[in-house]
């Protein structure tokens, strides 16, 4: 899941999603400096993921946000990034006072 | 483009005593909260077991990749995220760790990063309560901060 968030692209289509609305490829792609191929591929990276769900609108396919899989991924994150900040303030502790 | 997180602080000590509370195992310990088997050396595994409260059952696993007197200090461990059943079980993805050390006006300055979080397929589950209140785009703005590094 990580690694289908660390790319540039796809963290711009997240971001594109972020409202939570559905978007077609084509709405999705626009402003983007590749091919609508390219959309789709990283589209399918984020769909295998868990990132995004598909949905059909007649023969367009749909777009949107798999919210609790970003909430995970970001609560987890949150976790480890706070477990640094109490760490880090532990060492400080220790080696100003002694601790 | 790095999975990383970054999170720095500057203490008011000379470097020399940082760089010692962070490579010697038992000053290490003390901190960190963990009861290491022995000292730190390159190449080498690092063993014993937290004692952060709470934690006091759980193993302490890493592998000693870098000691850069005065400069760097790096380990892999495994991406466990504080989870217990994760820790208890270990899991196949591990990631960096590393401190850089620098001197600043007063003191030193500690960066500490941990990366590869891309080898992690999913989230590990926390106990951390769920809340929706904020906006989604805040939300993926925090997680893109953090992927970003």
């Amino acid at each position: 899941m990580f690694a289908a968030i660390g790319d540039p692209t796809r963290l711009d289509l997240i971001t594109r999603l972020a409202d939570g609305g559905a978007r077609s490829i084509t709405t999705l792609g626009e402003g983007l400096p590749i091919s609508r191929q390219a959309v789709a591929k990283h589209l399918d990276v984020l769909l295998n993921a868990g990132l995004v769900q598909r949905s059909h609108t007649g023969r367009e396919a749909r777009f949107a946000l798999q919210r609790q899989a970003i909430e995970e991924a970001r609560l987890w994150l949150d976790e480890v990034g706070a477990q640094w900040d109490e760490a880090l303030r532990r060492m400080k502790a220790f080696v100003e006072d002694g601790d | 483009m790095s999975n990383s997180i970054i999170k720095t602080i500057d203490i008011d000590a000379p470097l020399a005593k940082v760089w010692d509370a962070l490579t010697d195992h038992e000053k290490f310990g003390a901190w960190f909260r963990v009861a290491i088997d022995q000292p730190f050396a390159v190449g080498q595994p690092s063993t014993g077991h937290m004692t952060y409260p709470g934690y006091e059952q759980y193993p302490w696993v890493a592998r000693i990749v870098a000691i850069e007197p005065m400069k760097r200090f790096a380990y892999e461990w495994p991406a466990t995220g504080g989870d217990k059943d994760a820790m208890a079980a270990g899991v196949a993805e591990w990631t960096l760790v590393e401190f850089l050390l620098e001197p600043v006006a007063g003191g030193t300055r500690v960066t500490v990063t941990e990366s590869g979080f891309d080898r992690v397929p999913e989230p590990r589950r926390t106990d951390v309560m769920r809340s929706n209140d904020g906006g989604w785009a805040e939300q993926v703005k925090n997680i893109r901060d953090y992927v970003r590094g």
